[in-house]
């Protein structure tokens, strides 16, 4: 029979048992929904969870320092590898910063910046870390759902506070927001320069800044207007001195002069002779153009450290959760199965005349189970379009609720379900797949049946 | 196995159908040899479960001989496999039974149309052979009609319609006339001898009604107890063919 009578026929003999073949089609709905759900929540998860480290900037970003300080830092050099540990270190300064900014798909270079602070507030005294953000975070999603708004600009005189430092600051830290505060930091400045001894600017063009001689730390104090509070902590980069509770634009902090602890270490390496960073941090303009990137860098003398593997590692992760779910979303569909077994069953039973007229009109064997196979396969279809549908709203449903609960913590709303194309049309295939696969027994029952014998049933 | 026609639209040689049923051997048909002329008019005449339908359902490729042979067209249907009896039933005979097995679901149409799609026939096609097939019968105009809203007769002239839509070479009939009134079944066998005669179609029908058979047959081949006991020509009432 051709494919097109086969498919009038199923559907003429599905409609005839409408009641029947609507529930059955419904469990497979079910069945499918609940496996669509399941998944939908996974792959939700999954995302939210990368959307929240992207925000975080942590995944397209490549952190840098130079290898003198990884050594200092204790890092043993026995982890350098053989093809690396034959370049040879160099200090990661204002031509180095230059020469990465060059490197392809490299979107920005900044140097991270932290230092310790004492902010007045009220005349009250707050010792705290503050670190120096890049006008970049304003649109990479680390400060979404902050109160108040980001840094009017690069260079403003402005400050957003981490909300459990406001907390300390005020009761009511909202009530912060355009209020000023006093920054209180140590500054370097160079010492005059000394006989006998070579001191050089700063390649980065602040005398202030000039190293290999010593500098002095001088107090200092900046007003700012505080712009906003944050829940969260942005990451300001990788291996701080702690956790930064104010932010402040990049430019700001650079132009503070901040002592840091590389500070430090500038003065005591005689053969430094500018002022070099502690890190820089590299944003690559996309998280799969990270390894060339990284390996160049590499090449040029410099440490680096990326999260790429902790991306893997959460892939992996979240397959296992998604493997687990599905399993458990199945049970519902293997059940409806067994109900697609019964009514095909149940339809042989009643069509069995039926069946004996159709084989004396002509039908081959081949015809009959093709009849039943388009049957079950009409019920997959259905039901897996409408399981797709109904798991698409339960998904809904769990993330409405979840945002309703959220709302009542004053946290930010979610979208903790995703139907992805590949989730929708996989799970109808999967429902036709499991139907043609209930309908194997029915099929091959009817299509076996002596004809005969099927003509004399009543 | 090869088997000459000599003329002959089927050849059955020695054809046995036992049944085992617990321990008694049920003899339904017991080697019966008969042969049917292209364009005869053959009826198979017996009381009730004398074993003609059964020889029937042979003929028309519905069971399978558990001994002899069966030749229509130069083919043994006792070799032949499920898609080739398939093809079989499709194309070579149309069958009418006692109890017209119209499908109720269908319309008229649709259960006319109902083989030419098993024969896998070209949609555009169909129509006009449905058309064909039910004017044959004078029921042209019920088309859009299902089963339960013809008479008895109706209806069996619908089975014919359906038998005939595919232009078999013979109509295998079972009791077409037993559920009808005589006059609705003197109908039937007019339409009967009337397609026998003006098609030269070849008709083998089953009936235990002596006085039809004799009336419409050409011959008249009587069974009891899974035996052809005697097979009477019209002409020469009493001799054996």
């Amino acid at each position: 029979m051709k494919i097109g009578d086969l498919t009038e026929l199923a559907l003429r003999n599905l409609r005839e048992a409408i009641l029947r073949n609507s529930l059955t089609t419904l469990g497979v709905a079910v069945g499918v929904a609940s496996l669509v759900a399941m998944l939908s929540l996974g792959v939700g998860l999954q995302q939210f969870a990368s959307q929240r480290l992207a925000s975080s900037g942590l995944f397209n970003a490549i952190f840098v320092a130079s290898r003198y300080n990884a050594r200092d830092e204790g890092r043993s050099s026995r982890q350098t590898p053989p093809a690396e540990s034959s370049i040879p270190p160099r200090p990661l300064d204002e031509s180095a910063r230059q020469e990465i900014a060059q490197l392809p798909n490299v979107g920005e270079v900044y140097p991270e910046i932290r230092f310790m602070t004492e902010i007045r507030y009220g005349d009250k005294p707050y010792p705290t870390m503050v670190a120096g953000m890049p006008d970049s975070a304003r649109t990479d999603g680390a400060f979404d759902g902050m109160q108040g708004n980001f840094f009017s600009g690069p260079s403003a005189d402005e400050a957003i506070l981490q909300i459990e430092f406001a907390k300390e600051l005020s009761t009511q830290p909202s009530s912060l927001i355009g209020k000023d505060l006093i920054l209180r930091y140590a500054e370097r400045q160079a010492l005059p320069e000394q006989s006998g001894k070579a001191a050089q600017s700063s390649s980065a063009g602040n005398s202030k800044n000039s190293a290999g001689g010593g500098f002095s730390v001088v107090p200092h104090e900046k007003k700012l207007r505080i712009v906003g509070i944050i829940s969260t902590e942005p990451a300001g980069g990788f291996g701080g001195l702690g956790r930064s509770r104010v932010f402040i634009p990049l430019a700001v902090a650079e132009t503070l002069s901040a002592t840091q602890v590389n500070d430090l270490r500038d003065v005591l390496n005689a053969s430094n002779k500018t002022h070099s960073y502690g890190s820089l941090t590299v944003r690559v303009k996309s998280p799969t153009l990270v390894p060339p990137v990284e390996a160049a860098i590499k090449n040029m003398g410099f440490s680096t450290f990326s999260l790429l593997d902790t991306t893997r590692n959460l892939s992996l992760f979240f397959t296992v959760i998604d493997l687990l779910l599905g399993i458990f979303g199945s049970l519902a569909l293997v059940v409806a199965t067994l109900g697609i077994v019964n009514t095909l069953v149940m339809a042989i039973l009643e069509r069995r005349r039926e069946i004996g007229v159709f084989k004396a009109l002509g039908a081959d064997d081949r015809d009959i189970k093709q009849l039943f196979f388009a049957e079950a396969g009409v019920m997959g279809l259905v039901g897996g379009i409408a399981g797709v549908t109904l798991g698409w709203l339960i998904g809904k449903g769990v993330t409405w609720g979840t945002n309703i609960y959220l709302s009542r913590r004053n946290l930010p709303p979610v979208n903790i379900s995703s139907v992805p194309l590949w989730l929708a049309l996989g799970a109808i295939v999967f429902a036709i797949a499991v139907s043609l696969a209930a309908g194997l027994y029915p099929a091959s029952r009817a299509a076996h049946l002596n004809p005969v014998e099927a003509l004399r049933y009543e | 196995m090869s088997f000459g026609h000599n003329g002959f639209a089927i050849h059955a040689d020695n054809v046995s159908r036992h049944y085992q049923m617990g321990a008694a051997l049920i003899r339904a048909v017991d080697d019966v040899s008969l042969q049917v002329r292209s364009g005869e008019f053959l009826a198979l005449l017996g009381s009730s479960g004398s074993g003609k339908s059964t020889l029937l359902n042979l003929l028309a490729g519905l069971d399978r001989p558990t001994a002899g042979a069966i030749i229509v067209d130069g083919r043994n249907l006792a070799e032949m496999n499920t898609h080739e009896l398939a093809r079989y039933r499709s194309l070579t005979v149309g069958m009418v039974f006692q109890a017209f097995n119209l499908l109720p679901r269908m319309t008229l149409e649709e259960n006319v149309e109902l083989p030419l799609r098993l024969a896998e026939v070209e949609r555009a096609d169909r129509a006009a052979r449905v058309r064909e097939a039910l004017e044959r019968v004078h029921l042209e105009k019920r088309l859009t009609h299902r089963p339960s809203e013809l008479s008895g007769g109706e209806q069996q002239r619908a089975a014919l319609a359906r038998a005939l839509v595919n232009r078999p070479t013979i109509l295998l009939a079972d009791e077409p006339t037993g559920n009808l009134d005589s006059a609705t079944g003197e109908g039937i066998m007019l339409l009967l001898k009337h397609f026998n005669q003006s098609m030269g179609m070849t008709i083998v029908m089953v009936t235990h009604e002596r006085p039809l058979a004799e009336r419409f047959a050409d011959r008249i081949a009587t069974v009891a107890d899974g035996k052809l006991i005697g097979v009477i020509a019209k002409s020469s009432s009493g001799a054996h063919s």
